[in-house]
């Protein structure tokens, strides 16, 4: 079975982000991490790739900077890595991902295509159910509990009164919540393993995309403003001397709430 | 100017956001919804009275609706398309926004609070709600815009029953073959979260689901509602209905009261409207302790139980 994982290098979520004046957008740093949410899809797949003889590959569109991010996962026990890195791409909306991402894992082959649900800095949110429509496969979404035997995924998809049992033969786009499994760590042999796993690099033009359809040209989108929004103000910070309860009383009070 | 509205039903009713965003295309002109699910007579008249002179209704049945749902809508605006298509953060609006602007070409431009027909401009939050981005579309193709909850009010009118239009559902070949085999609701307990005075949150910092007991019955205590971060959501202590946050509920109560909850951006935004917000947490150096009013630093597992004793003893 193949494997298909979507993943993002994306700034550290402990550094404040900024964004650049000129272009309005995310600065990238040099050193770029996993995002924490795709933790998760790459364990998810490789369970999945141990228990049904499979191969994970990792597909990622990342402009620039080092590829920790991408090692991270290589780490965890991915076989190899595919990276379109092209710098026509940078600006590129959602719909743009999906399509550079799609065509890389179409030209792979896949069985099965693994996604996170949102990016940590990004969140449209859309990319794994735009890859899908492109692909032509069903998008398993919102997914907090995946199984897959002889052919047929089922999972638990989180609805907005519960969830569902959803039930889908492959190929499919499965879209993971955090939390659907419990990412396994690098080991020290996983990451000096890591080091040597190979990083296939295309370009957009390779995957058969013009200069134009990609990047800021191609999003069907400008931005023409950025501005701060007033931001609600500290109050008080207290030490808890063991009293601090009464504090919260008399506020609860005065909100006239109790 | 005709806007679309998509509108999922949950539980016999038109979603909140269907409701909101209905609500706020009226004021621009002609609404029409595409309305997916059974066809509740109840959802029908809602989005009517919210003003929706027509609804397009298809049910998936046991399909999982996304694929059919795109292409039942790009075959409706294929003729005439509309500036904008309107999509609430649920997660089946989510993945029809995600399907069809793939089969349309279309931008998606997210977490809308704002949004102009003529020229197609939106207002988005960024960056926890810290900043907020002007984007204009350039392309022909309606924009699909994804807005945010409580981003508009809903306000029932006098609008009649709609002129309603059964949709068959079109064939999408292999997209389609998910099908749903069971359906599981997770009620919850005590007052609605989305509109209680009182919310009480709790984060990673209660420690463990043995703990969390202390969340709920402080919101008793106080007749609120239980929150939770994404975190306890993911670590299986509370279902996914109790979330607030970037993608769970935004609440604006009057009191909000955040316990072990260190206040990452993705959860801020979801709450930081609220009148007053009250936070608890052991590491003084927490993002949440930026926004609240009044800021505890203290181990919840202190803090709460005496809080809980206090009111207790005033009734």
């Amino acid at each position: 079975m193949k494997i298909a994982v979507c993943v993002k290098q994306i700034p550290d979520p402990a550094t404040p982000y900024e964004l650049d004046p000129e272009t309005h957008f995310v600065v990238r740093p040099e050193d770029q991490v996993l995002d924490d949410t795709d933790r998760y899809g790459v364990e998810i797949g490789l369970q999945l790739a141990d228990a049904n003889e499979g191969s994970v590959t990792l597909f990622s569109m990342s402009p620039s900077g080092s590829l920790q991010g991408i090692r991270q996962a290589l780490a965890m026990g991915a076989d190899k890595a595919v990276l379109i890195d092209d710098e026509a791409l940078q600006g590129s909306a959602a719909l743009t991902t999906a399509r550079v991402l799609a065509a890389a894992i179409e030209r792979e082959g896949f069985d099965l295509v693994i996604a996170g649900t949102e990016s940590t800095d990004g969140y449209t949110g859309v990319v794994p159910q735009q890859i899908a429509e492109i692909l032509d496969v069903p998008s398993l979404t919102f997914a907090k509990r995946v199984e897959v035997s002889d052919g047929q995924v089922e999972i638990d998809r989180q609805t907005e009164a519960g969830y569902d049992v959803v039930r889908s033969p492959l190929p499919v786009v499965l879209a993971v919540t955090s939390g659907s499994v419990e990412p396994r760590y690098p080991t020290f042999k996983g990451i000096m393993e890591a080091k040597k796993k190979p990083i296939d690099t295309l370009t957009a033009a390779e995957l058969g995309f013009e200069p134009d359809d990609v990047g800021t040209g191609g999003s069907g989108q400008s931005i023409t403003g950025v501005e701060p929004i007033a931001s609600r103000q500290a109050g008080e910070v207290i030490e808890d001397d063991g009293e601090a309860h009464l504090r919260i009383i008399g506020l609860l009070e005065e909100s006239k709430v109790i | 100017m005709t806007t679309l509205v998509f509108s999922e039903e949950v539980d016999g009713h038109a979603s909140a956001s269907a409701l909101e965003l209905t609500t706020k295309a009226a004021g621009l002109g002609e609404v029409v919804v595409f309305h997916v699910g059974p066809g509740a007579a109840d959802a029908i008249e809602a989005l009517g009275a919210h003003g929706a002179a027509t609804v397009h209704h298809l049910d998936p049945g046991d399909g999982l609706p996304a694929p059919i749902a795109a292409a039942a809508i790009a075959d409706l605006v294929s003729s005439d398309p509309p500036p904008v298509i309107l999509f609430g953060m649920g997660n089946t609006d989510r993945d029809v926004a995600g399907r069809l602007s793939a089969r349309l070409g279309s931008p998606v431009l997210a977490a809308a609070t704002d949004f102009s027909i003529d020229p197609v401009r939106v207002t988005s939050e960024i960056l926890g709600g810290s900043q907020q981005v002007i984007t204009e579309a350039t392309v022909p193709s309606p924009a699909l815009v994804v807005a945010r909850p409580k981003a508009f009010v809903a306000e029932p009118g006098d609008g009649g029953a709609p002129e309603v239009i059964a949709v068959e559902p079109p064939d999408v070949g292999r997209s389609g073959s998910a099908v749903v085999v069971e359906r599981h609701v997770e009620e919850g307990e005590g007052p609605d979260l989305e509109a209680a005075n009182v919310v009480v949150s709790g984060g990673r910092g209660i420690g463990d689901a043995e703990s969390w007991h202390l969340i709920e019955e402080l919101a008793a205590e106080l007749g609120g509602a239980v929150g939770a971060t994404r975190a306890v959501v993911d670590a299986g202590w509370v279902p996914y209905s109790l979330q607030v946050g970037q993608t769970g509920k935004t609440v604006k109560p009057a009191v909000y009261l955040a316990a072990g909850i260190s206040g990452a951006m993705q959860h801020l935004v979801g709450m930081k409207d609220s009148t007053t917000i009250i936070a608890i947490n052991k590491d003084p150096d927490a993002a949440i302790f930026g926004i609240a009013d009044l800021g505890v630093v203290g181990d919840v597992h202190q803090v709460v139980p005496r809080l809980i004793e206090a009111l207790k003893s005033r009734s």
